[in-house]
């Protein structure tokens, strides 16, 4: 069923006061958990649930022709698929708007932040590089696929191993790993998508709550020195936001990230 | 007689260590997830519900309709995203085996939605698909004869092989790999799919028949445990 | 001890057994088959996922999961998806559709205006009275059905709602008294709660308890424990209680 009037009303209400109907603050995430290389036949992957929503990401490496304009650097695509699976309102067919512009925002912050060093996956210049294909699917969808999807991409990132490469035949040895990551930087993006309901803001809305929201701000943030940086952003939704609410936006994105960016690294460096 | 020991050092009638669940997906009506060793699957049934567009609508019946999907990552060259040929018949032959089971006529006009995703493959995803699907079908209450149960029985130079591995099917030697995947049915054991890629000797048909029934029975039985609340991991 | 919940039906406790489609449940030799069985060489077969219950000679299983599927006067919750010249499509879950005629509204409404009544996204209660093929039609002539205002919606498993309503409306009630709200439960299983924030709060959780551990020993203990109040007793005999 989709929302009652009541209940965006409730949600909008209960905000006001600051308050949710799950019992969390207005910037609180809910528990973030990893599963990490759930795909053996990826060169990285992982699963990322926030609260009960649930996205699996996988990274594929290949080797292609550089572009003309960028003849030293590695090549990077992301795709992203809200599956019939993850909910009563997807249908399937060819990618959506959602999709579309879900695969974009996610690409725009790893791109944009520096995460991964471009040159580094130079094979011969003006002949071949290393090309990095990202696939996100949701797999259960309750709010905020968004933020799960970028947080697993850059999770399967950080997990991907290079496959054998045969320099002598130029090829690769789909199959055979080596324990070579890929050339990261500590410019690690973390992707937070504020969501505006009614005259309030909020962080990781569930489902309900993602559908009283009017209008959305995705910021990609990372830390390589002291200042918080922002490498991506992303307004979707009708309704306008004021300059007091991208203000408390921006303020609030610094206290997400040291707030919740260190859980995720935790995981990510556990076994 | 090249294909003496398997590669994985399996008995030639022993399944991949197998993984079951149900209730993965809290959006969806059923959920499983089922896997052959690497062979992993999940499927999410949404319905009997109202199909859209009308035209589409049977009058005296409802409709399933499977949508298989092979991630792009799931295989070790990586899959164009999106329906293929190859997926679209796998769709339909999900269709065909689950359709043979579900009392179809209960709610017309409506639709069973069985979305499967294989996350990681290694040959039979397939069967993995159709037995994660039966299990998703039961678990979201819809109404059904019986369960299917899914394997592929290969024969491997002239061994008789049960739940073929891509290594397996790709093996060349004396008569090469013949794969041929069977659904059954789980109370009368009756075909509700079956496809052939390779060659057998017409009369070594039965054997790879009686093969499926009885990897099919051990199946049926890990179906039932993951329906009754188990988590059934055999990998770990 | 109160075994209430063990049955809602009669007093004696039946052996339930979890079973899967084409499970053979008992021989048919002393049994015939019920709700969701059926013969298969002389086997009683499950057809359906659920606790097979026998009752005497006859077999039948319970659904604890799937689609709610309606009958001729269901009490449901609903939500407006469309507003056409002659009525409102309404969203009651399940296989079908469902419509309510402006004829089946029991004042008189703006021919011209029926959003005025029951725009797009609002709720109501309405009853089931014609299961046509495809297409359900729903009524609001009858006491207590109508828009409902305020308060929020929350979604259980309709297999659930007989324990959320309990013998007699007995839960339902508990609820209702310890947090200080109105509830209406619909068999489709949506449940409005309307109440402040606080008690709307603790029926949806206690409502959620119950649909979570309703086949478990015990469950009104359960839920007078976390309401901390006690149900009042039907039985005559016994003393009423109202703690707290």
């Amino acid at each position: 069923m989709e929302l009652p009037n009541i209940n965006k009303r409730q949600i909008e209400n209960l905000l006001e006061k600051g308050k949710r109907l799950d019992g969390r603050k207005p910037f609180d995430y809910r528990d973030i958990t990893i599963e990490k290389n759930i795909s053996k036949n990826a060169e990285g992957s992982a699963r990322v649930k926030i609260g009960k929503t649930d996205v699996i990401v996988g990274v594929k490496l290949a080797t292609q022709e550089p572009y003309p304009d960028h003849e030293d650097e590695g090549t990077m695509t992301t795709n992203m698929e809200y599956s019939p699976a993850s909910g009563s309102r997807y249908e399937s067919g060819p990618p959506k708007m959602d999709s579309v512009e879900t695969a974009r925002v996610v690409d725009r912050g790893i791109r944009e932040s520096g995460f991964i060093d471009w040159k580094k996956l130079c094979i011969e210049p003006g002949k071949k590089v290393w090309s990095v294909s990202i696939d996100i699917y949701s797999i259960n969808d309750d709010g905020n696929i968004l933020d799960a999807s970028a947080i697993g991409a850059m999770a399967a990132l950080k997990l991907t191993r290079f496959p054998e490469y045969d320099k002598e035949t130029e090829s690769v040895k789909f199959g055979e790993f080596t324990d070579t990551p890929l050339p990261l930087t500590e410019k690690t993006p973390f992707s937070m998508t504020f969501y505006k309901v009614g005259n309030n803001l909020l962080v990781d809305p569930n489902r309900d709550e993602e559908d009283a929201a009017e209008a959305r701000l995705t910021l990609a943030i990372s830390k390589p020195s002291k200042d918080h940086i922002i490498n991506a952003m992303q307004k979707g939704g009708i309704t306008p936001l004021t300059g007091e609410e991208l203000k408390k936006i921006v303020e609030q994105a610094e206290k997400v990230y040291e707030h919740v960016y260190p859980e995720i690294e935790k995981q990510l460096k556990k076994k | 007689m090249t294909y003496t020991k398997r590669t994985d050092g399996r008995k030639f009638d022993e399944l991949r260590p197998i993984r079951a669940e149900v209730g993965i997906i809290p959006n969806a009506d059923g959920s499983a997830l089922f896997a052959h060793g690497d062979t992993l699957a999940i499927a999410a049934v949404y319905g009997p519900k109202p199909l859209h567009p009308q035209h589409l609508q049977k009058p005296d019946r409802g409709i399933i309709r499977a949508n298989y999907n092979m991630l792009p990552f799931s295989v070790t060259e990586r899959a164009r995203p999106g329906p293929s040929r190859r997926s679209k018949e796998i769709s339909m032959i999900t269709e065909n085996a689950l359709s043979s089971i579900v009392d179809l006529t209960r709610f017309p006009g409506t639709v069973i939605d069985v979305e499967i995703m294989i996350l990681q493959a290694n040959a039979s995803t397939r069967c993995a698909g159709i037995n994660a699907a039966a299990m998703a079908l039961a678990h979201a209450g819809v109404v059904m004869k019986e369960m299917v149960a899914s394997v592929s029985i290969g024969k491997i130079d002239d061994k008789i092989c049960t739940d073929i591995t891509k290594e397996e099917e790709d093996h060349h030697e004396g008569e090469g790999a013949t794969d041929i995947p069977f659904t059954l049915t789980s109370r009368g054991n009756m075909v509700s799919h079956l496809q052939l890629d390779g060659k057998i000797p017409a009369k070594r048909l039965i054997e790879a028949y009686e093969a499926a029934v009885a990897a099919c029975k051990k199946i049926n039985k890990y179906q039932e445990r993951a329906l009754k609340g188990e988590k059934i991991n055999e990998n770990e | 001890m109160d075994n209430e919940e063990e049955n809602t039906q009669t007093d004696d406790k039946k052996e339930r057994k979890l079973v899967i489609p084409g499970e053979t449940i008992v021989s048919a030799q002393d049994h015939l088959p019920g709700d969701f069985t059926r013969n298969d060489n002389g086997e009683i077969v499950a057809t359906r996922y659920g606790l097979a219950e026998t009752n005497g000679r006859i077999v039948k299983v319970i659904p604890i999961s799937g689609v709610f599927e309606p009958r001729r006067g269901n009490t449901v919750i609903g939500r407006v998806m469309d507003i056409n010249f002659s009525g409102w499509n309404i969203d009651i879950g399940g296989p079908y559709t469902a419509f309510l005629p402006l004829m089946e509204c029991p004042r008189f409404i703006d021919r011209d205006n029926l959003a005025e009544f029951a725009k797009l996204g609002d709720v109501l209660s309405l009853k089931t009275y014609g299961i046509k093929k495809g297409s359900i039609d729903l009524t609001l002539k009858s006491r207590g059905l109508g828009r409902l205002d305020g308060g929020r919606l929350i979604q259980i498993n309709p297999h659930k709602v007989p324990r959320v309503i309990g013998k007699e409306g007995s839960m339902i009630s508990l609820i209702k008294n310890s947090t200080n709200t109105e509830i209406t439960v619909g068999q489709n299983g949506y449940v409005w709660i309307k109440g402040d924030d606080a008690g709307e709060g603790k029926a949806e959780a206690a409502i959620k308890l119950i649909e979570q551990e309703s086949a478990s020993e015990g469950l009104t203990e359960k839920v007078e424990k976390f309401l901390g109040n006690k149900m009042k007793k039907i039985n005559l005999e016994e003393t009423q209680e109202s703690t707290e």
